[in-house]
């Protein structure tokens, strides 16, 4: 799974051959055949990066997505970058589960493609389909919007963040949270709680700086210490099949993930809807 | 033995010349590059059987026919944001080396520039720039001799006579690339040049234009990532009048060992980087640093210059040869 690729005769002082896949080499490095590309080797569209490489990676994602918070693909990079312990972890929660385990071995993913909408529409209103679907309509998100992994290098840990990713928006409708600001931080309070990834703890802490008072008020009264409670408490997110679950009803489903139905009722308007659609908080 | 008719012109060219002068022949057939004496004049044909040779990109091999469309759709993704990464990656130092190759082009009002591979247009933009301040200079010591009048209201006289006549600069933007043009269209129309600027589409190995056509031709860095880079000299060589000068600006070998450390660390490690984080785009910019290093250095490239036929070529090193501007003459 790692390779050591050959340095020159003069190496570089930078080229850190520890075991990882390194990308950079300086130029005395052979030219490859159109076959053996440095990128996509673990997975499609992996990029091979030495660790510092990463730590600038980290550190220029982490500027650019507080300067710019749209940028998702920034968001998405500082997780990849600065995740690589707690997504150990995750994975080896994961495959301690036995439902996380066929996960891991089964791979499924969210897409568009891979859900049968139009049966979800039929189920009934109170099962986790439905409440699903309507919360990708009332939000007018899709579950197609992720960014691919790109700088993970280990191919498990690379799909645990991909589902990491696709399970959010299902996170939302098991919250009951919407996408606006305060809906995100909630959630990202209960990923950190969870899941232990930098990238969720730093937006857990610097989100509620953009909140109103008011809302922040809400968040620090009730919606918070519930996210953090619930998070601690429930069982890991990532190891539950959502894909074979959709006929079952969300309060039971929260029963078993032992989650604490929301406190309050947060809903989006309808104006802000769209303009929430932009400030969905993922990695 | 389908397009003759650059290749016959370059034949009769070389006749023409100075025969002793050594002929380095390349002929893109199967066969091998040979040097023949120059007494036999073999015409350089160009044959679509590109198939079985490859070329470099970046550090991959590929087949010839594909660098073009690879390096088209690098700098299709990167034109928005090409100015941006160019001032964060030099640290706006790239500003330095092109005032540098307008000093020692030192074009005079009236000259026609080519400015090849010319994308958002910084070159030729810089040009105008010169030439209507050098313009201004003329005027200004034109009438120093007739001191009772300002020498503003003196050439707003003469102006009214010769702006519109030949002493007018003219330049042509030629890039292959179209998402870059349109790029440096908005931009330059923004910021008010307008008149005396043209946008060609156009390859730099096959230029769209008559022979003996330009005083200047530059190229600033454009030519490594041309699939045959003698073609693109060849070419140059066409278009050029006689007089008229060949530029070049593009990142070059560093000697200096320790300077050639640091400048590979920072290429390899943050240029890539810097490429994801400002314009969301790793393997355009890994290409760039790659094909930087896969570029001749400063002799063998000036061998390539004059080979193509140009005279008094000489290049000057900035920032320690991290870039060279090199320079020929079409006598």
């Amino acid at each position: 799974m790692f390779r050591i690729s050959t340095c020159g005769v003069l190496p570089n002082v930078l080229v850190i051959c520890n075991g990882m896949t390194v990308g950079a080499a300086p130029f005395r490095q052979q030219h490859s055949s159109p076959l053996e590309s440095q990128y996509d080797r673990l997975y499609p569209g992996h990029i091979p990066t030495n660790p510092i490489q990463k730590a600038l990676l980290a550190v220029g994602s982490g500027l650019a997505a507080l300067q710019n918070p749209y940028r998702h693909d920034m968001v998405a990079v500082l997780g990849e970058t600065t995740g690589h312990l707690a997504l150990v972890r995750l994975r080896d929660q994961m495959k301690n589960d036995p439902e996380g385990s066929t996960i891991l071995r089964e791979r499924p993913r969210i897409r568009l493609s891979t859900l049968d909408l139009a049966h979800m529409a039929t189920l009934p209103d109170g099962s986790f389909g439905r409440e699903y679907l309507r919360f990708l309509e009332e939000n007018r998100v899709t579950p197609d919007s992720r960014a691919d992994v790109k700088f993970v290098d280990n191919e498990e840990l690379a799909y645990v963040i991909q589902r990491y990713r696709e399970v959010h928006d299902l996170l939302h409708t098991l919250l009951g949270m919407p996408t606006n600001m305060l809906g995100e931080v909630a959630v990202k309070w209960f990923e950190a709680a969870q899941t232990g990834l930098p990238m969720c703890v730093l937006g857990a802490t610097l989100g509620p700086l953009r909140l109103s008072s008011s809302r922040l008020q809400t968040l620090a009264t009730s919606l918070g210490p519930w996210a953090l409670r619930s998070g601690r408490r429930a069982r890991c997110v990532l190891s539950i099949f959502y894909e074979r679950r959709w006929d079952q009803s969300l309060e039971e489903l929260r029963e078993e993930l032992d989650i604490e139905p929301p406190p309050l009722v947060v809903t989006a308007t309808k104006e802000k809807a769209a303009a929430n659609a932009e400030t969905e908080l993922v990695s | 033995m389908g397009k003759m008719a650059a290749p016959v012109r370059c034949v009769a060219r070389r006749i023409l010349r100075d025969c002793t002068r050594k002929v380095n022949v390349l002929s893109t057939n199967q066969a091998t590059k040979s040097i023949y004496p120059a007494n036999i004049i073999v015409c350089r044909f160009h044959s679509n059987d590109s198939e079985g040779k490859s070329t470099h990109f970046g550090y991959e091999t590929v087949p010839e026919g594909e660098k073009a469309e690879r390096v088209y759709k690098v700098f299709e993704s990167v034109a928005q944001k090409y100015d941006v990464m160019n001032d964060a990656m030099s640290l706006g130092i790239h500003r330095i080396w092109k005032d540098t190759l307008l000093h020692i082009m030192n074009p005079l009002p009236g000259t026609r520039l080519l400015d090849t591979a010319g994308g958002t247009g910084d070159i030729s933009k810089r040009f105008l720039d010169y030439t209507r301040s050098q313009h201004e200079r003329q005027q200004r010591r034109g009438v120093r001799s007739q001191q009772t009048l300002s020498w503003q209201e003196i050439s707003n006289d003469y102006s009214h006579n010769d702006e519109q006549g030949p002493v007018e600069s003219t330049a042509v933007v030629c890039d292959i690339n179209k998402e870059m043009l349109k790029v440096g269209k908005d931009k330059a129309e923004n910021t008010g040049y307008s008149s005396g600027l043209s946008w060609v589409v156009g390859d730099a190995e096959e230029l769209p234009f008559a022979d003996d056509h330009f005083d200047v031709y530059t190229i600033a860095f454009g030519i490594r990532n041309v699939t045959h880079i003698e073609q693109a000299l060849e070419e140059a060589l066409r278009v050029l009048k006689p007089g008229g000068r060949f530029m070049c600006l593009e990142f070059s070998k560093v000697s200096n060992p320790l300077l050639s450390r640091l400048y590979d660390a920072y290429s390899f490690q943050m240029i890539p980087v810097m490429g994801e984080v400002i314009a969301g785009d790793w393997k355009s910019y890994q290409y760039l640093v790659e094909s930087i290093r896969n570029f001749p250095d400063q002799e063998t490239f000036k061998g390539m210059i004059e080979d193509a036929g140009f005279f008094r070529v000489q290049y000057f090193n900035l920032t320690g040869g991290v870039v060279a501007i090199h320079s020929g003459f079409k006598l």
